[in-house]
């Protein structure tokens, strides 16, 4: 992938404004294939006893890993928007500890990019969640 | 046998409202998302107001998908726990002097989530109301609609099954 690109991507995530609330960051991004990060923040808590994440914080970091995917995909002409995202969630990410994505878009045809995606904390053995999800192919 | 008098409504009111005000603004994720709920009887409505940092695509501009799934998912855990503390609450299980000192229930935990994009969100308020179509001792599964201007026209919607926390009588 060239650099001006990746320049591009990385210029895309970092200006919109629920991403950047978040505290997402673009780790690393090739054709088709993005990793994205998310610091623990204690403002996304989803259980206040235990300081376990909230899903909907996961989901928000996942739905942004597997646009970036489909958009970086080598057919994917511009934009791209979430036609449906399937989040299994295997168990709570540990409280302190960032959460990792990498979203591969495994398919894509002229109209719906198929994006599948796993997250991890700092235990790479042990999934926290894995996503899939169906995505529109903008044209330029 | 002597009817028992019907508490006033006051009373009532504010036993439920406490209850609910417990289980949504103890979590920062539901605050963060600036989530509230609308409670009449037994039904909520989640109102998640437009603020800026809610967008993620700034040309259009329209609501980041990540948002409008957190968005949906808060409003199923929150109607589930709610349907389950309602049947406590009202049958005495728990009561509401427990809840102020802060031995909230435990949530209940997702499991999976599936979220299906409509229509891109807009700059605007957005509503959403869950449905538990099964709540049973291990498992729940709950549907949620979201909305913003029209009822009838939705622009996403959400099924999700989650695991039930264990009961506080048995």
């Amino acid at each position: 992938m060239d650099t001006a690109k990746i320049k591009m991507a990385e210029q895309f995530i970092s200006m919109v404004p629920h991403c950047k609330a978040l505290g997402m960051k673009l780790t690393s991004i090739e054709d088709g294939v993005a990793e994205m990060e998310l610091a623990y923040d204690k403002a996304l808590v989803g259980d206040p006893e235990t300081g376990v994440i909230h899903g909907g914080a996961i989901s928000a970091l996942m739905d942004t890993c597997c646009g970036t995917a489909a958009m970086s995909h080598p057919s994917s002409p511009a934009g791209t928007a979430t036609i449906d995202l399937r989040i299994d969630y295997m168990r709570a990410a540990t409280p302190g500890q960032a959460v990792r994505t990498r979203a591969e878009c495994y398919h894509i045809t002229r109209s719906v990019a198929f994006v599948r995606a796993t997250a991890f904390d700092e235990d790479k053995d042990r999934p926290v969640a894995t996503a899939s999800g169906a995505f529109t192919v903008e044209g330029k | 046998m002597a009817l028992k008098r019907p508490e006033p409504v006051q009373i009532v009111k504010q036993r439920r409202d406490a209850a609910l005000n417990a289980i949504v603004h103890g979590v920062p994720y539901v605050q963060f998302l600036g989530i509230e709920f609308d409670r009449r009887g037994d039904e909520l409505t989640a109102v998640m107001p437009f603020e800026d940092k809610l967008i993620g695509n700034p040309m259009i501009p329209a609501l980041h998908g990540g948002a409008i799934a957190g968005f949906l998912e808060v409003t199923a855990v929150i109607g589930l726990a709610w349907s389950v503390l309602w049947e406590e609450l009202e049958s005495g299980v728990i009561a509401i002097d427990d809840l102020a000192s802060g031995t909230l229930p435990r949530q209940p935990k997702t499991i999976d989530f599936n979220v299906d994009y409509l229509r891109s969100g807009l700059p605007r308020d957005s509503y959403a109301r869950a449905r538990v179509n099964r709540s049973g001792r291990r498992y729940a599964s709950v549907h949620v609609e979201a909305w913003q201007d029209q009822r009838s026209r939705l622009f996403a919607q959400a099924t999700g099954h989650f695991l039930m926390p264990p009961r506080s009588n048995g």
